[in-house]
């Protein structure tokens, strides 16, 4: 007995929505075999990362704030990537984004009034554009693959990070500490469910999503992205420049990513420190390709990569369980989608011995 | 005697298909039998069982009266078998004798080998330098290094798969020359093909093929061109119907001393292209592939804008430098020859694939948001229209069979009721019954006032079809010529490179 595999004459639908969800079970399978082996509690592993936050409500909260800016920075990857343009820099531009919305911040930090927590937010969204311009011309201009670029100025970006908070931008009160001052009132996203830690954030990611999905469905700019992706000589034929969209991919994956940034800053850390890059810039691209480079598909992969966080958080006091597990767990999870992803393009048969093979 | 080749019921099924369905047949020694039928009607597959690159499912192959299985294509070779693709398999950057050798079973010392190659060369006519590098030479040069590799091997049965698709009339005739006297020395020839007329000329038999099954075999002597297309496609063939005593209008489409340098490595670029397309004509380009019909056909569409504006008009006004989208509010529609990637994106719904070019036009979006009713009911009206088979606006354009995409797709484009259609190969692959439906669609379509050009390789297309007739050889075009006037020999003659005057006036 062979078992051999086919080409289906269309891909699956019905596997396109499954896969995802079997790489997530299959995940939590061969996790537990794989800790279990190492000599740790794996299935107790798995129980905990994958359902403990689930059960524990006051947790929920805790999702939220890991989830807002997976999503927000992988639904401009599902842009940008669905137009072929692979901007993986997308941490570069997140911390870039927070750098020039506490930019403004400083300079506003004495300051009051409604209109600054917005502007933070547009200088943060611009910033993020901004860095990832530079990929973008350089692709454009020179056809400088934007793969390098991109991730070559996150590392550029941190250094710019570490610049400021260690030098210039140091807070006269750290007594030392490397960090920028608090953001004032003004500048701190509002907490939206009293008692908890859930911030405008939150919603703002499911509102990035949605239009998103409304720009991508209904819009020709969403149209032109999904073709010059599937198609870059018919998206020539039916008139959409090339170039203009590597632009406008980079421009707005770049522009999320900042704007996810700045949110970051004016939200769960309230100032920028050292620590401020945490990879959610590269882990959101583990969060696009599990919702299927779809905004809605996004916002579920975000939650399941957040539960992966704070159950591996829980996990670490609980059974010891290093936090680097939690990466593992969502590498096997990257990995296992894009191997089941096979199936929806081809079949398994099983060749009997005796039978032709074909 | 026994047959040279015998099939017995061959079978085979591929997912969702039945390649061929208990075809048996016989080749006689000597014999240049015909192998003939639409696309799609199984006889590539056929072929490639007989060669041995595939195997069948069911039946069994007979070679000089003893079953054989031949397991791969060397095992074909060892057995007499040699065959000449359609799609030649050769290195651009090396030379005649070099590719020659990297397809031999065994190795021969390149001295030896080349006298060999003399040798079959000298016997058959075949002129051809083994020195020469292959990226110089023009596709009929490289189809005789196929039949030289092929002839080394002192085959008993050649088969041709195709071989004339590429070739001028002349060319054409070289061939048949060649081919005759293999037959007279004894080898047999399978000769695949779907114009009938080199089938009449050259075949003692032919076996049609419709659907995968056996439908007749016959002598191609006895039959017309009409009986054998009909049995190809297995009903009645639809002549194009011409309005009687047409009369051409304004100037709409013209092109003067367009120029575009080549993209690409062996990109070919434009050189000083001149024509005039009035309303109501239709105007053919011939011409052998890779003779700068891409690149005009992109510099046509938009999708290779030219810096000077004045270069191409419509209606009087310069549309050389806008891109497609801006060309096609100007009146301008085109499909190219690619389906799948370049007309229409084979993932995407058939109303998204409307969307693609109708957008501005018909409304299908506004101020930037699409419109999906409307895109679904003019997706609806094509199919309707042109008689598309789907399963409806939301079948994704790649589950089509590629006669019904391309009816879509030129659909889709003329119910735009466009000033000037350029289209380039617009039957290329298609069955018989959807290129009349074609046809009649353009020459509908220019009826009603519109200017059409025709890119095609197909000579027999562009007589059928065209008012007006011009080739294009590396990069030129001829002088245009009325159809109804044309000299056959003459066209022959400028696809080959032959350009006279043309010639003259460039070198001064």
């Amino acid at each position: 007995m062979q078992l051999r595999l086919e080409k289906r004459s269309q891909p699956s639908q019905l596997l396109r929505v499954v896969t995802p969800i079997a790489a997530v079970l299959l995940t939590m399978v061969l996790g537990a075999i794989v800790f279990t082996l190492l000599g740790y509690d794996g299935v107790g592993a798995v129980r905990e990362i994958f359902i403990s936050p689930l059960v524990n409500s006051y947790k929920w909260q805790d999702l939220a704030v890991k989830a807002a800016p997976l999503i927000i920075i992988a639904v401009g990857l599902a842009i940008s990537y669905r137009a072929n343009v692979w901007n993986i820099g997308a941490e570069g531009q997140y911390i870039i984004g927070a750098v020039v919305g506490t930019g403004v911040g400083l300079a506003t930090n004495s300051m009051t009034g409604w209109w600054i927590m917005p502007l933070m937010m547009l200088a943060g969204a611009a910033g993020g554009a901004a860095y990832a311009a530079v990929p973008a011309f350089l692709r454009v201009r020179f056809r400088v693959n934007e793969i390098l670029t991109t991730l070559m100025l996150t590392y550029v970006s941190v250094y710019v990070l570490n610049y400021l908070v260690f030098g210039p931008w140091k807070s006269p009160t750290s007594m030392g500490q490397p960090q920028t001052v608090m953001f004032s009132a003004d500048q701190s996203l509002p907490y939206i469910i009293p008692g908890t830690i859930v911030q405008l954030n939150a919603p703002i990611a499911i509102v990035v999503a949605l239009v998103a999905w409304l720009v991508f469905s209904r819009f020709v700019f969403g149209f032109q992205i999904r073709v010059v992706g599937a198609a870059p000589h018919a998206a020539r034929y039916g008139g959409f420049s090339a170039d203009r969209t590597v632009w406008l991919a980079l421009l707005i994956s770049g522009g999320l990513a900042g704007f996810a940034g700045v949110l970051e800053a004016m939200g769960p850390f309230g100032r920028l420190v050292p620590q401020f890059p945490t990879n959610y810039g590269f882990t959101a691209i583990i969060v696009a390709f599990l919702g299927r480079l779809h905004p809605i598909g996004v916002i579920l992969a975000g939650l399941i990569v957040a539960l992966s966080f704070v159950g591996g958080e829980m996990a670490q006091i609980s059974i010891k369980l290093p936090f680097a597990a939690v990466g593992i767990f969502q590498a096997m999870m990257l990995f296992l989608l894009l191997a089941s992803d096979l199936l929806v393009r081809y079949r398994l048969r099983v060749v009997r011995p005796g039978e032709v093979p074909a | 005697m026994p047959a040279r080749l015998a099939l017995r019921g061959i079978t085979k099924r591929f997912p969702g298909v039945l390649a061929n369905d208990n075809v048996s047949f016989e080749v006689k020694p000597g014999e240049i039998h015909a192998l003939l039928g639409e696309n799609g009607a199984g006889k590539s597959t056929l072929v490639k069982m007989i060669y041995g690159i595939m195997q069948p499912d069911a039946g069994e192959i007979f070679w000089n009266g003893e079953r054989v299985t031949v397991a791969n294509p060397k095992a074909a070779r060892k057995l007499g078998v040699g065959m000449v693709f359609q799609h030649f398999s050769l290195f651009e950057a090396m030379t005649v004798l070099e590719n020659i050798a990297l397809g031999m079973d065994s190795k021969i010392p390149a001295r030896e080998l080349e006298s060999k190659i003399r040798d079959v060369m000298d016997q058959y006519g075949l002129k051809l330098d083994p020195q020469r590098i292959v990226a110089d030479l023009s596709v009929g040069e490289r189809q005789r290094i196929e039949i030289v590799r092929a002839l080394l091997l002192n085959p008993s049965l050649l088969i041709m798969d195709e071989p004339t698709s590429v070739l001028t009339p002349q060319e054409v005739d070289q061939l048949f020359v060649v081919l005759r006297q293999l037959a007279k020395e004894g080898c047999s020839i399978l000769y695949i093909s779907h114009k009938l007329h080199e089938i009449k000329a050259l075949c003692e038999t032919a076996t049609i093929l419709r659907g995968g099954r056996l439908v007749d075999t016959c002598d191609p002597r006895v039959e017309t061109s009409r009986s054998m297309a009909e049995k190809m496609i297995g009903g009645n063939l639809k002549t194009i119907q011409k309005p009687a005593g047409r009369a051409f209008g304004a100037e709409k489409l013209v092109v003067k001393r367009l120029s575009m340098a080549g993209s690409g490595h062996f990109g070919i670029p434009l050189r000083d292209i001149s024509l005039s397309v009035r309303a109501g004509e239709i105007f053919g380009i011939a011409g052998v592939a890779g003779n700068g019909q891409n690149a005009l056909l992109l510099a046509l569409s938009g999708e290779e804008p030219v810096s000077d504006a004045a270069a191409i008009t419509i209606d009087g006004q310069p549309v050389g430098d806008l891109n497609a989208k801006r060309r096609r509010l100007k009146g301008l529609a085109s499909v190219p020859e690619e389906r799948n990637g370049h007309a229409a994106v084979p993932d995407f719904t058939l109303s998204d694939n409307a969307v693609l070019t109708a957008r501005d036009r018909l409304g299908l979006a506004v101020r930037g948001l699409i419109r999906p009713g409307a895109a679904k009911k003019y997706a609806g009206d094509v199919i309707s229209t042109f008689a598309v088979k789907a399963t409806g606006s939301e079948a994704a354009a790649g589950s089509l069979s590629g006669g019904n995409l391309q009816k879509y797709i030129m659909g889709r484009e003329i119910l735009q009721k466009p000033t000037v259609l350029v289209v380039s190969q617009p039957t290329w692959g298609v069955d018989a019954g959807a290129a009349a439906a074609i046809h009649q669609a353009i020459v509908d379509l220019a009826a009603t006032g519109s200017a059409v050009v025709v890119i095609s390789q197909d000579l027999d297309e562009l007589l059928g079809l065209c008012d007006t007739l011009a080739v294009i050889n590396e990069g030129r075009l001829s002088k245009s010529m009325k159809v109804s006037e044309a000299d056959i020999d003459e066209i022959g003659l400028l696809m080959g490179g032959i350009h006279g005057e043309t010639e003259a006036a460039h070198a001064a």
